[in-house]
């Protein structure tokens, strides 16, 4: 029974797993940028709710109608007036200055809030459960979680397949000098996917910040887990992020029952050892079309 | 006539390769202009100074009056100004249905619609739902005209509509040209097929090593001076850079 529990606890983890990689994936799928950022502007947005909800008196969940905005609005500007110019056939420039960034982001946040652990707390709800079983109990908020990570990437993939917009986002991805002749802005849609991707993490970044505490240097482990997710799944693909943090979820809480019951394999490690066979047998991802 | 679009004295290349020397073209509203040339001219070179993907070096581009310059590609396509690249490349994500509605993202109003490309071309009505990337290459040929008229252009631009295809396709699709000038399109097609191109033309523009080496009505031009013109022998082109090679 424990085995199960594992299990479905992991499913639930994959949630908050896909949704930090969300961002990454799209980045990626649409204009091939690496953001090694990516992590700690999940940490920047849990601090920026420790903020608000310490100014305003109100729950972090509320917080989240001002920082993913704000976040959101970041990620546009930071696109279009900055990594826009490191976009190119060469990976190399937005590697180097997305790594910059996090550096600056994570001294900018030990400046101002030390290197203390902060914590969200959301009240009750954190807690609150379903039992199914003696063993077996599901968290209403790794549920949330789950649910809201379904939603974004059904929600981005319908947005893709469906819209005018989300056309013009395959168009530019597949080929940018063309999409321009279709009257395209492809340095828009740049912006507009940064805008979507900071959103996103700035919800998984919540989410972490209520799940467990967190310091300002946490970021970078935050985006290992991303990077392993969008992998496992399929580089560039929606569908391939949401079952690769399932599978990582799934990964790590499994791992940590064998550590548990054997006393070998931390769960992390678990997890990384699936990342590694994924990409050793199957270097595209679950459901990676492969590049082009 | 008025002139719609008014190339004067342009410059243009990539890095430190200049592709056209002080090129200068006139097409007038509802005429067809075709540039042809040798392999390397520069034909697409200027095409593509026109829509604003490779950088304006000197000289001016004026559309309907308005000097270019200042604006950039994906803005061009609203003004009216469209292309056919080279080579097709339609998008492989896409469908075909997609790819023809991707062609009309500025939204820019005019009579272009899917029914009505599908009318001018009927091999496309079975295709629309398939992906693009699995189409023949005269089909792929027609979503990519299809794609380009979706942007209601006052110029479309033809880039090597024939290249790679059977002759009986490329006829077929030159065949629509008719029916897309009549909608109020101007037409500049580059060829490297001569025939085809003074059979659909108006005017002819030979290019040779980014320079004109000759131009005139299409009708009123001989032979020998475009075969002179298009392999830069002999006395009677103007390319400065072909003194003494004859």
């Amino acid at each position: 029974m424990e085995w199960v529990n594992a299990i479905v606890q992991g499913i639930l983890l994959g949630g908050l797993f896909a949704l930090f990689a969300t961002g990454l994936s799209l980045a990626f799928g649409v204009m091939r940028f690496v953001n090694l950022a990516h992590g700690d502007l999940a940490i920047l947005a849990a601090f920026l709710a420790v903020s608000f909800s310490a100014t305003l008196e109100v729950n972090p969940f509320v917080t989240m109608a001002l920082v993913v905005p704000i976040m959101a609005l970041g990620g546009y500007v930071i696109q279009r007036f900055g990594f826009n110019w490191s976009i190119g056939t060469d990976p190399l420039p937005s590697i180097l200055v997305t790594f910059g960034l996090a550096v600056v982001i994570q001294n900018a946040l030990l400046e101002r809030y030390s290197a203390d652990s902060q914590g969200l707390d959301i009240g009750t709800f954190e807690t609150r459960s379903i039992e199914f079983t003696d063993d077996i109990a599901v968290g209403w908020f790794p549920v949330l979680i789950l649910g809201v990570a379904v939603v974004v990437l059904v929600g981005l993939q319908l947005f893709l397949s469906f819209t005018r917009m989300g056309r013009a986002f395959r168009a530019t991805a597949d080929d940018p000098s063309t999409a321009r002749l279709m009257g395209i802005n492809d340095r828009n849609i740049y912006a507009v996917v940064m805008a979507i991707a900071f959103a996103t993490v700035a919800v998984a970044g919540l989410f972490l910040g209520i799940r467990q505490t967190f310091g300002p240097t946490d970021g970078p482990a935050q985006l290992i887990f991303a990077f392993e997710a969008v992998v496992i799944g399929g580089l560039g693909s929606l569908w391939g992020t949401l079952l690769g943090g399932i599978i990582l979820g799934v990964a790590q809480t499994v791992g940590n029952q064998v550590d548990v019951e054997f006393n070998v394999l931390s769960g992390p490690l678990f997890g990384h050892l699936i990342f590694l066979v994924v990409l050793a047998v199957r270097p595209s991802g679950l459901l990676g079309r492969g590049r082009g | 006539m008025s002139p719609l679009l008014e190339v004067s004295e342009l410059s243009s290349g990539y890095g430190d390769f200049r592709a056209l020397y002080d090129i200068s073209i006139t097409v007038n509203e509802g005429e067809t202009l075709a540039v042809i040339g040798a392999n390397g001219a520069g034909k697409t070179t200027l095409l593509r100074a026109i829509t604003g993907l490779v950088p304006t070096w000197s000289g001016s581009i004026r559309f309907d009056g308005q000097n270019l310059l200042s604006v950039p590609a994906h803005r061009r396509v609203a003004e009216g100004i469209t292309m056919v690249p080279e080579g097709r490349l339609l998008f492989p994500s896409l469908n075909v249905r997609e790819n023809l509605l991707v062609g009309g993202h500025g939204r820019r109003p005019g009579p272009w619609t899917v029914e009505r490309v599908v009318e001018v071309f009927p091999l496309l009505a079975p295709l629309l739902g398939r992906p693009s990337a699995v189409l023949s290459g005269g089909e792929q040929q027609a979503v990519a005209i299809g794609r380009a008229l979706m942007a209601n252009p006052r110029l479309i631009l033809l880039d090597e509509v024939s290249l790679g295809l059977a002759p009986v396709v490329v006829r077929q699709l030159y065949a629509a040209l008719p029916q897309i000038t009549a909608h109020g399109a101007t037409a500049l097609v580059v060829e490297q097929d001569i025939g085809q191109a003074m059979s659909v033309a108006d005017q002819v523009v030979c290019l040779l090593e980014g320079r004109v080496s000759l131009e005139g009505p299409s009708a009123g031009l001989d032979r020998a001076d475009i075969t002179a013109a298009y392999f830069g022998m002999g006395h009677r082109t103007e390319a400065g850079s072909n003194e003494g090679q004859g």
